[in-house]
């Protein structure tokens, strides 16, 4: 990730890449020697002088010798680059006429193009092209136009296949979508929308293509089913290996410019790939895990926090009706003035922030902070982050995204992304810190002392694995249950979860259960060693809010049965008000105010915590409140 | 608001993969009328998000008839969805993935206008004027995508949609990636614009809060199949349908006290249920 503001192109990105800079350098010579050859060779490539035969290199007139009929290496080597790259180049033209337009067609508009099309490539994939081009050499004669032509029809499904797939994964793009009910023409679309995106891979596979072209053709030469009479690489090496007895050196040459120039087309299709990878396909994916996903390094080091405050120039005010009272009207602050006001708001209840920590909790945070990067670049994620946790009780973390709360969680785990590490204070557990363990020994307190539930549950179940081994393979391990015992617990705890057929879910795979019953499982396995302390992070939020009242009931039993002290990362109030005891509201990176929640709710102090009570609808006026709301204003 | 827009009578739509069919519509019916906010609400799978789908002409209708303005567009060609583009709109759910992320903001707002022969000038003259509607800077024009929050790219896809003064705006679930404050910032621009220009929406929503806020009636959604609709005042705080009184009592109010309350009676509905079955 850049934090430069001005975006790095592609071009530069590849510049800087050494190797990739070097062979295009090469290649660029090769192109230019072969293009003047005129100037540059010195004598007709075709001259024969018998007398000459077999001149060694830096001979009077002959930079590289001649070959077996006194020609000149050097000057055929120059002309025979001209044929063989433009023959190589138009066995790549044609391929990339008839692959990228059939790639197009039959990505954008599938059916029964795309069946033809693909029957079409896979035939012609399976054809020996060696074979078809000996075949049309014995029809059509030695040309080496007409053998690249053909060689063209038979790469085309290399770049068909290539701009199939991309316009597959694009065609379903949003923005595609939203282009269509713009009413842009398809010919636009395709131009617009999904010819940038498959440009990258279309240079890529240009750059190989024209390599094996080039290398295809010359090895046909070099068997000697070429046209001898004109100069290309691969005639030079056929004439070399004839006289490789008398003078070896003669292979060198031609060997060593098709060696280069395949290899230089080789980096230079790597070198393109990364630098556009940076940028490609999946930019806009990649953009969207940064700043909606949960914990990723990304997101806590972009400058979020900013985001949030830059967002909204808009006025904030809003001419909500209170339901308690319909003639006031709530005008909540705009959220920049709240910069003035950053005194946190410590509980009546709570008693003020203690320095020292409190021995009776079962976690006892002080003064956290986390911060990403050194230097010059660091950011500090999570400031001055205090809090306590007892057996049996649950703390909401609530904030909006940005807001430190998953940071705050994953410094607790041990579990901070790359790049992100404590940079002060002290997380005490059960008496004992935290922040200078091992990672070894934080590896075996997660799951017996501290369990952790994630937001998405699909993507925190490994899909090659069947949910009963995945429950059971950590009991095995941590509790030193035998393989029947932790099955006999894994079914067991399936059922407590609310599972209703346990051993069905317990031999299926991921892919084979809802995404409400992969919450389970996830529940399942994070109480299953009796965990002290259970971190949640968002753990309804992915899922529907009919299913997310059952998860919450079973969470709340299941804390009431085990005595666990419960870290509710969230940002729904909703979810707070059902099952907290005491809320931390988290703006910014800092805790902007704690207390129960019942006096949070009835009572928010902090200017923050008022604007986001505020924000909720769950419970608000209706659309007819407030356009009778809106008439009213008006009438006065 | 009494002359219909758009009716959609007893659609259906079906998918076909590997030879399966899986009904994800049936019977749907209702209509929306001039200037008003229609509520779509139900849980994954239960088909919302293809019933605006298949009323912009991204999903083909299996049976049924959709009315446009009088007119049947169950079935309309491309050029004649190219004209009805003009007329109706969508907002996508993700602002991340319904931007172009190679496209400046200008580029990406201007390109309805150019699609329907509106000059550079006059295209560029009228980008302004939809950040200003939308309250985003002027100099976001030259900007890209990439450059803003979500809910700033959420205000630009609104733009897009506003771009050629439609009279319907689907909107598929506009909000549900935004923030608490920025998702309210952005409903009520929704409402300012409806009070201002009087087009209509299809507003998709899981949220019964959110469709709460914005519609004026709402359909409740479930499996396919439309299990309540009527005014929004009834729907969202007296609904007759147990599966709408389900989903109403699943979310959670933010009142520690109001919610034990609700959370014992959705206990209650919940045992009465398990005892009917």
């Amino acid at each position: 990730m850049s934090t430069s503001d001005k975006p790095e192109t592609t071009l530069h990105r590849f510049l800087a890449n050494p190797l990739a800079l070097g062979a295009a350098i090469v290649l660029l010579v090769i192109v230019l020697c072969s293009a003047l050859a005129p100037v540059l060779a010195g004598a007709d490539p075709a001259f024969s002088a018998i007398r000459d035969a077999f001149l060694a290199p830096f001979s009077a007139g002959h930079p590289l010798g001649t070959d077996s009929a006194g020609r000149d290496i050097w000057a055929r080597l120059l002309y025979g680059g001209q044929i063989s790259l433009l023959g190589a180049l138009l066995a790549l033209v044609v391929a990339a006429l008839i692959g990228i337009p059939a790639g197009l067609l039959a990505g954008y508009y599938g059916r029964w193009f795309d069946s033809v099309s693909v029957w079409m490539a896979n035939l012609v994939q399976s054809m020996p092209g060696i074979v078809v081009l000996l075949a049309a050499r014995a029809v059509l004669g030695p040309s080496i136009w007409i053998s690249m032509l053909i060689f063209g029809v038979i790469l085309s499904p290399g770049f068909y296949r290539v701009v199939r797939t991309a316009v597959i994964n694009v065609r379903g793009e949003l923005y595609v979508d939203a282009a269509k009910v713009s009413g842009l023409r398809d010919s636009a679309i395709i131009g617009r929308h999904i010819l940038t995106v498959v440009r990258g891979p279309i240079i890529i596979q240009a750059s190989l293509l024209l390599g094996i072209a080039l290398a295809i053709q010359s090895g046909l030469e070099f068997l000697g089913v070429g046209d001898n009479s004109v100069p290309s690489w691969g005639n030079m090496l056929n004439e070399g290996f004839r006289s490789i007895y008398r003078a070896p050196i003669t292979l060198l040459w031609p060997s060593l410019a098709i060696g280069l120039t395949c290899a230089a087309l080789v980096i230079i299709g790597n070198g393109l790939r990364d630098a556009l990878e940076e940028r490609g396909l999946s930019s806009a994916r990649r953009d969207r895990r940064k700043n909606v996903g949960t914990a990723t390094a990304a997101m806590a080091a972009l400058p979020a926090v900013d985001e949030a405050a830059l967002d909204e120039a808009a006025p904030l005010t809003r001419p909500g009706v209170n339901t308690a009272d319909e003639s006031e009207t709530i005008v909540t602050a705009p959220l920049a003035d709240l910069e003035f006001v950053p005194e946190p708001v410590w509980s009546d209840s709570t008693p003020l922030e203690t320095p020292e920590p409190d021995p009776s909790a079962v976690l006892s945070v002080r003064r956290l902070r986390v911060g990403y990067g050194s230097g010059p670049h660091d950011k500090t994620v999570v400031h001055n982050v205090s809090l306590d946790v007892h057996a049996g009780e649950v703390l909401g973390l609530v904030g909006e995204s940005g807001s430190g709360k998953t940071q705050t969680a994953f410094a607790v785990l041990g579990l901070l992304p790359t790049g992100g590490r404590v940079t002060n204070g002290s997380v005490l557990f059960d008496g004992e810190e935290l922040t200078t363990r091992s990672r070894a020994s934080m590896r075996e307190l997660r799951g017996t002392g501290i369990a952790y539930i994630p937001q998405e549950p699909m993507s925190n179940l490994d899909p090659s694995f069947k949910v009963g081994s995945q429950l059971s393979t950590p009991m095995m391990r941590r509790l030193g249950l035998d393989k029947r015992a932790a099955r006999t617990r894994a079914l067991e705890l399936l059922d407590r979860v609310g599972i209703r057929e346990p051993e069905r879910t317990y031999d299926s795979y991921p892919h084979e259960i809802s995404g409400g019953m992969a919450q389970r499982v996830l529940i399942a396995g994070a109480v299953s060693c009796r965990p002290r302390l259970l971190i949640a992070d968002e753990p309804t939020t992915a899922l529907d809010v009919t299913v997310q009242a059952e998860v919450l009931r079973l969470l709340r039993e299941l804390q009431s049965e085990q005595e666990m002290a419960v870290i509710l990362v969230t940002h729904n109030f909703g979810v707070v008000a059902d099952i907290c005891d005491r809320v931390a509201v988290m703006n910014k990176g800092t805790i902007v105010e704690q207390n129960d929640v019942e006096s949070l709710f009835a009572r928010p102090r902090h200017p923050y915590t008022q604007t986001l009570l505020g924000s909720t609808l769950e419970g608000g006026p209706s659309r007819i409140d407030l356009d009778r709301a809106e008439a009213e204003g008006a009438h006065r | 608001m009494s002359e219909q827009l758009l009716s959609v009578d007893k659609l259906g739509v079906d998918f076909t993969r590997r030879r399966t069919t899986f009904t994800a519509l049936e019977e749907i019916t209702f209509s929306i009328a001039e200037g008003e906010t229609v509520g779509l609400v139900g849980e994954s799978g239960s088909g919302k998000t293809t019933i605006g789908r298949s009323i912009l002409g991204l999903v083909p209708p299996t049976r049924g008839t959709l009315t446009f303005r009088g007119e049947d567009i169950t079935h309309a060609s491309r050029a004649k969805r190219r004209e009805l583009s003009r007329d109706m709109q969508v907002v996508f759910q993700d602002p991340y993935t319904s931007l172009n992320p190679s496209l400046t903001i200008e580029g990406i707002l201007a390109e309805p206008l150019r699609a329907q022969g509106i000059d550079r000038r006059e295209a560029g003259r009228r980008v302004k004027e939809l950040l200003d509607r939308v309250r985003l800077p002027s100099d976001a024009a030259g900007r890209l995508p990439r450059e803003f929050s979500g809910g700033q790219r959420q205000r630009v896809a609104i733009a897009r949609a506003l771009a050629l003064r439609p009279r319907l705006i689907v909107c598929d679930e506009p909000v549900s990636a935004l923030d608490l404050t920025t998702q309210q910032r952005v409903l009520d621009l929704f409402i300012e614009i409806q009070r201002d220009t009087g087009c209509a929406y299809l507003f998709v929503s899981h949220d019964l809060s959110v469709i709460r806020h914005v519609s004026h009636r709402v359909i409740v959604l479930n499996r396919g199949k439309i299990v309540e609709s009527g005014g929004v005042e009834k729907v969202t705080s007296d609904p007759d349908d147990p599966y709408t009184q389900r989903l109403m009592m699943s979310a959670p109010l933010p009142d520690p006290g109001a919610q034990r309350e609700r959370r014992e009676e959705l206990e209650k509905l919940r045992v009465d249920s398990e005892r009917a079955a």
